[in-house]
C-alpha cells in the first residue's frame, strides 16, 4: 500500500470538508482539554491531601505499646505445661514506653541502605494551664534539624522559627489552635504540669498549623533535651524512632523485620494511613471516568463526521474504486482521516490542557487550614499527557473504524449506475 | 492467428430485487488486441451490467471473463482492483472526476496507484495525455470547474493514463451535445488509430456505433447480432 498516496488523498478530502472535521476536531480538543486539567488539578489535590498526612507520617514508627505480657508466669509452672490457663483481670504490667538501646538501634537504622532517615522523638502528655483552667495537651520532643529534613517540619510554621527551639532554652511551638485557646503569643510564657505534677514554664518561640485543626488544639512541639527534662528522664530517654524511607511500599515488610530484629513495636504507614490510599484511588477513578467519557462523547462526533463524509463521498469512493483502489485503500483513507483528526484534537487539546491547568494553578486558594498554599495544586505529570494522546488516539481510530470498514464495502457498480 | 485481450465466456446474471430477472443470458464473444468495439441495443438490455462484469467491478454472475487470458472468476477483490488499475481503463456516462483535485490530479491517481513510475513521471504522463486530447493548458484547473465536454476528455486522458489493455466506456457521450459527442467520439478513433488502443464501448448512438469496427448488437440479455465494420 502506497502511505504517501492514502496520505495524500486524504488530505484533499479533509480539506473540502475543512468546517465539519474541524468541528469533530474540536470535540477530541475539549476532551483531551477537560481530561488534563482535571486529571492533573485532581492529582494535585490528591498530593497535597496525601502530603498533609504522609509528608508528616513516619514510613515506620517504632514504639513499645503499652499491653500485658505475652507471657505469664503461670505458663512458666511447670505443673501447668500442658494446660491452658484462664486469667482474669489480667492487667498491662510495667512495661516502659522507652525504647531500650536507642542509640545502637537509631545508629543502626541510619547505616540502614532503605532508610532514608530516622528521627527520634518523646511523647509527653501534659496540661497547660491557662488561670484556673488545664488544658489537656501534648508536648512532642524532637529534634528540629531531622524533623524538618524528614517531614517537612518548617512548612507548617506559621510564626517564629523551629530552630529557635535548638536555641531557647525551655522554649515551646504551639498548634495555633491550642495557642489561641491559651491566647499565648510568641515571646509569651506558658505553664505546663505534667502527670507526676511537677510544673514547668516554657517560652513560646512559635507557632505552628498543621491543617487539621483538633491536632493543632492539642499539639505541641518542643527540643529533645527540654521534653526528657519535663518528664524526668534521662538523656537516653527515647518512646518513639520514626523512620522513613527511600520506597513508601517496602514499609510494611521492613516494619516487621524491624520489630523482629529490635524488639520493638512496629507500625508501618500503610497500617496507620489505609483510608488516604481510598480517597486517592477514588479521586482519580473519579478524573479518569469523567475524562474517558468525554472523549468517548468527542469519538460520537468523529463517528458521525465520517459517516457523513463518506455519504457524500459516495461518489468519489465509487471512482477510486473503479479505477483500481482496493477496499483495504479506501479503508487506509478514512482511517488515515480519522486519526488525523485525533492527532490534531489531541495535539491542540494536550497544549490547551497545559493552558488550563497553568490558569488553575494561578487561581488563589487560601484556607488556614493548609498555610503553605497559596493557588489551587497542579500535579503536571507528563504520564497524563502520554495517557491523553494515547486514548485520542485510539478512540478516534476506533470511531473511525466502522465508517472506514462501511467506506471500503460501497459497491462502485451500485453508485456509478445509480446517476 | 489474433491476440485475444478480453473474452467473455458464456456469462449469466441474475437481479433479484424486487423479482427474479435473468439480465444477461449467456453472453460470449471475445475482443482481440486493437479492436474498436461497440456495444449496442435498446435501453434496458443489459448491456451496463455486461460492462460491469467484464470491467471486474461485479463479480455476482455466471459463467467467466478472461482478461489477457486469466480468469477472473473466485479472484479476490484487491487482485481486481490491480487488475482493474493496471489493465483496464473506464469512461463512464457522467464524468465522475473527483471534485476535491485538480484535472492534473485527477488523471494522475491511477498512475500513482500503480506505482510504477515515480510520481514525477507519473505528472508527465499525466501532462502528456492531457496534451493528446488537447486540454493540457486545464490541467491544473479544479475539476468541478469544468464543462461536461472537458470533463470527458480529462476522464479519457485518467483512463489511458496506466497504458491500459482495453478501454471500455459506457454511454460516454450519451450526456454530451452533438458538437461535443463527435469531439470525444473523434477522441477514440484517433487512439484506435495512432495507438492502436483496444477499445470496447457501450452506446445507443447509432452514428457512433456506425464509425466503429465492429458492431455487437443485444437484447433481452443476449446478443443477437455482429457485424464487422471496414468503415472505421
Ligand atoms: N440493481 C438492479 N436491480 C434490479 N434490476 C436492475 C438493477 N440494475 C439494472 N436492473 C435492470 O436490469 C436491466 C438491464 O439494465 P442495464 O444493464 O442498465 O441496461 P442498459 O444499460 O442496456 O440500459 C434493466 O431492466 C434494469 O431495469
Ligand atoms: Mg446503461
Amino acid at each position: 500500500m502506497n502511505l504517501k498516496l492514502i496520505v495524500n488523498i486524504a488530505q484533499s478530502l479533509l480539506r473540502a470538508r475543512w468546517r465539519q472535521t474541524l468541528v469533530a476536531a474540536v470535540g477530541v480538543t475539549f476532551g483531551i482539554t477537560m481530561f488534563i486539567a482535571l486529571l492533573s488539578f485532581m492529582s494535585g489535590l490528591n498530593d497535597l491531601l496525601d502530603g498533609l498526612v504522609v509528608n508528616r507520617t513516619p514510613h515506620i514508627r517504632l514504639y513499645n505499646d503499652i499491653r500485658p505480657r505475652q507471657y505469664q508466669p503461670v505458663t512458666l509452672w511447670p505443673a501447668y505445661q500442658n494446660s491452658y490457663p484462664v486469667i482474669s483481670s489480667l492487667k498491662s504490667g510495667n512495661i516502659r514506653q522507652e525504647i531500650y538501646n536507642s542509640g545502637p538501634i537509631i545508629r543502626a537504622l541510619q547505616q540502614n541502605k532503605q532508610v532514608m532517615g530516622v528521627a527520634p522523638t518523646i511523647t509527653a502528655q501534659v496540661f497547660f494551664n491557662d488561670g484556673t483552667v488545664d488544658i489537656n495537651g501534648v508536648i512532642n520532643g524532637i529534634n528540629v534539624a531531622a524533623e524538618t529534613r524528614l517531614f517537612h517540619f518548617d512548612d507548617y510554621i506559621v510564626a517564629g522559627k523551629a530552630s529557635n527551639l535548638n536555641t531557647v532554652p525551655n522554649s515551646i511551638i504551639l498548634g495555633k489552635a491550642l495557642a489561641e485557646k491559651l491566647v499565648a503569643n510568641v515571646g509569651d510564657i506558658v505553664q505546663i504540669t505534667t502527670s507526676t505534677g511537677a510544673i514547668f514554664q516554657l517560652k513560646v518561640v512559635g507557632f505552628f498549623q498543621s491543617g487539621l485543626q483538633d491536632f493543632d488544639k492539642a499539639q505541641s512541639y518542643a527540643s529533645i533535651n527540654t521534653t526528657q527534662k519535663i518528664l524526668g528522664k534521662s538523656s537516653l530517654y527515647i518512646t518513639d524512632i520514626r523512620v522513613k524511607l527511600y520506597d513508601i511500599n517496602q514499609a510494611p515488610a521492613l516494619a516487621k523485620s524491624f520489630a523482629r530484629i529490635y524488639g520493638v513495636d512496629a507500625e508501618d504507614i500503610q497500617t496507620a494511613n489505609s483510608q488516604f490510599e481510598t480517597g486517592s484511588f477514588v479521586r482519580s477513578l473519579i478524573s479518569y471516568a469523567v475524562g474517558i467519557t468525554l472523549l468517548i462523547v468527542a469519538g460520537f462526533g468523529i463517528y458521525n463526521i465520517l459517516n457523513m463524509m463518506i455519504y457524500e463521498k459516495m461518489d468519489t469512493i465509487a471512482i477510486l474504486k473503479a479505477t483500481g483502489f482496493a477496499g483495504r485503500d479506501v479503508k487506509a483513507v478514512f482511517l488515515v482521516i480519522a486519526i488525523a483528526i485525533g492527532l490534531f484534537g489531541g495535539i491542540t487539546g494536550l497544549i490547551s490542557g497545559f493552558g488550563l491547568s497553568v490558569v488553575i494553578n494561578h487561581i488563589p486558594f487560601h484556607t488556614a487550614a493548609l498555610p503553605t498554599v497559596k493557588t489551587y495544586p497542579i500535579n503536571y505529570n507528563p504520564l497524563f499527557y502520554f495517557i491523553g494522546i494515547s486514548f485520542s488516539l485510539i478512540t478516534t481510530y476506533l470511531a473511525g473504524w466502522l465508517p472506514a470498514r462501511k467506506a471500503s464495502k460501497i459497491d462502485p457498480v451500485i453508485i456509478i449506475r445509480g446517476k | 492467428m489474433e491476440n485475444t485481450i478480453l473474452a467473455a465466456v458464456n456469462i449469466v446474471k441474475y437481479f433479484y430485487d424486487p423479482v427474479k430477472v435473468k439480465v444477461l443470458n449467456g453472453v460470449n464473444f471475445s475482443i482481440h488486441r486493437g479492436d474498436f468495439v461497440s456495444i449496442v441495443g435498446k435501453s434496458g438490455c443489459g448491456k451496463s451490467s455486461l460492462l460491469y462484469v467484464l470491467s471486474t467491478m461485479d463479480t455476482d454472475y455466471e459463467g467467466d471473463v478472461l482478461i489477457d487470458g486469466i480468469s477472473m472468476q473466485q479472484k479476490k477483490e484487491p487482485y481486481l482492483a490491480k487488475i482493474r488499475n493496471e489493465k483496464i481503463g473506464f469512461v463512464f456516462q457522467f464524468h465522475y472526476l473527483l471534485n476535491e483535485f485538480t484535472v492534473l490530479k485527477n488523471v494522475m491517481l491511477p498512475g500513482l496507484k500503480l506505482h510504477k513510475y515515480s510520481e514525477k513521471e507519473v505528472e508527465a504522463r499525466a501532462y502528456d495525455k492531457l496534451k493528446t486530447l488537447g486540454i493540457a493548458d486545464l490541467a491544473l484547473k479544479n475539476a468541478a470547474r469544468l464543462s461536461g465536454g472537458e470533463k470527458q476528455r480529462v476522464a479519457i486522458a485518467r483512463a489511458l493514463i496506466n497504458d491500459p489493455d482495453i478501454i471500455m466506456g459506457d454511454e460516454p457521450t450519451g450526456n454530451l451535445d452533438k458538437k461535443n459527442s463527435e469531439l470525444v467520439f473523434d477522441i477514440f478513433k484517433q487512439l484506435s488509430h495512432e495507438l492502436n488502443q483496444t477499445m470496447l464501448i457501450v452506446t445507443h448512438d447509432p452514428d457512433f456505433a456506425a464509425k466503429t469496427n465492429r458492431i455487437i448488437r443485444m437484447e433481452d440479455g443476449k446478443i443477437v447480432n455482429e457485424e464487422k465494420n471496414l468503415v472505421g
